[in-house]
């Protein structure tokens, strides 16, 4: 898992329809800092995460897997919401 | 996902066979203003994308999580037609304040 922010909200009626039903948001991934690294995506939001929160993410095919769908194409979902944050770098 | 707009079409008649009846549109990826970048993907349509539309493009192992590319050799595939994008964190994002 990564730690992202999500920093936006994409709309789209027009989609596959195992994923009718979660809201797709805009993450952008950040170091244990809280620092932008790298760029910013889409992941699918499975547990209701609200704009500028910190939350941990899943890609790849495990993405899926939150879902209660077998099969989706989704390579990035939100599985976490932040509380806090204790790191030692 | 990548968000990306479809800039054309690829047409191949010799290809694998399990790509037959795929439909192969070329999606430029967009930064958060819509503005294009560099890289570029051949994704295959499953949701009726046309060119010009913006749309989400899923890669990797999870591209081949529909009926259609289920078991075939595609590793891109357009999941969704964007209608509206919102991005409201971006003046934090310039400094990344903690708030």
């Amino acid at each position: 898992m990564y730690l992202g922010r999500v920093i936006g909200t994409i709309w789209a009626t027009r989609k596959y329809e195992a994923v009718n039903g979660y809201k797709m948001q805009f993450v952008q991934p950040v170091n244990a800092d809280l620092k932008a690294s790298g760029d910013p995506f889409v992941a699918l939001d499975t547990v209701g995460a609200g704009p500028g929160e910190i939350v941990y993410y899943v890609t790849s095919c495990e993405a899926v897997i939150p879902l209660d769908v077998d099969m989706a194409p989704v390579d990035a979902s939100i599985v976490g919401i932040v509380d806090s944050l204790y790191s030692v770098s | 996902m990548i968000l990306g707009r479809v800039i054309g079409t690829v047409w191949s008649t010799r290809k694998d066979e399990y790509l037959v009846g795929a439909k192969f549109l070329i999606v430029r990826q967009l930064d958060l203003d819509y503005k294009p970048k560099e890289n570029f993907v051949v994704a295959v349509d499953s949701v009726g994308a046309g060119v010009g539309e913006v749309v989400l493009v899923a890669q990797g192992s999870s591209a081949r999580q529909t009926t259609f590319t289920r078991n075939k050799p595609i590793d891109a595939v357009i999941m969704a037609i964007v209608d509206k994008l919102d991005i409201s964190v971006k003046e934090q994002l310039a400094g990344m304040v903690e708030e």
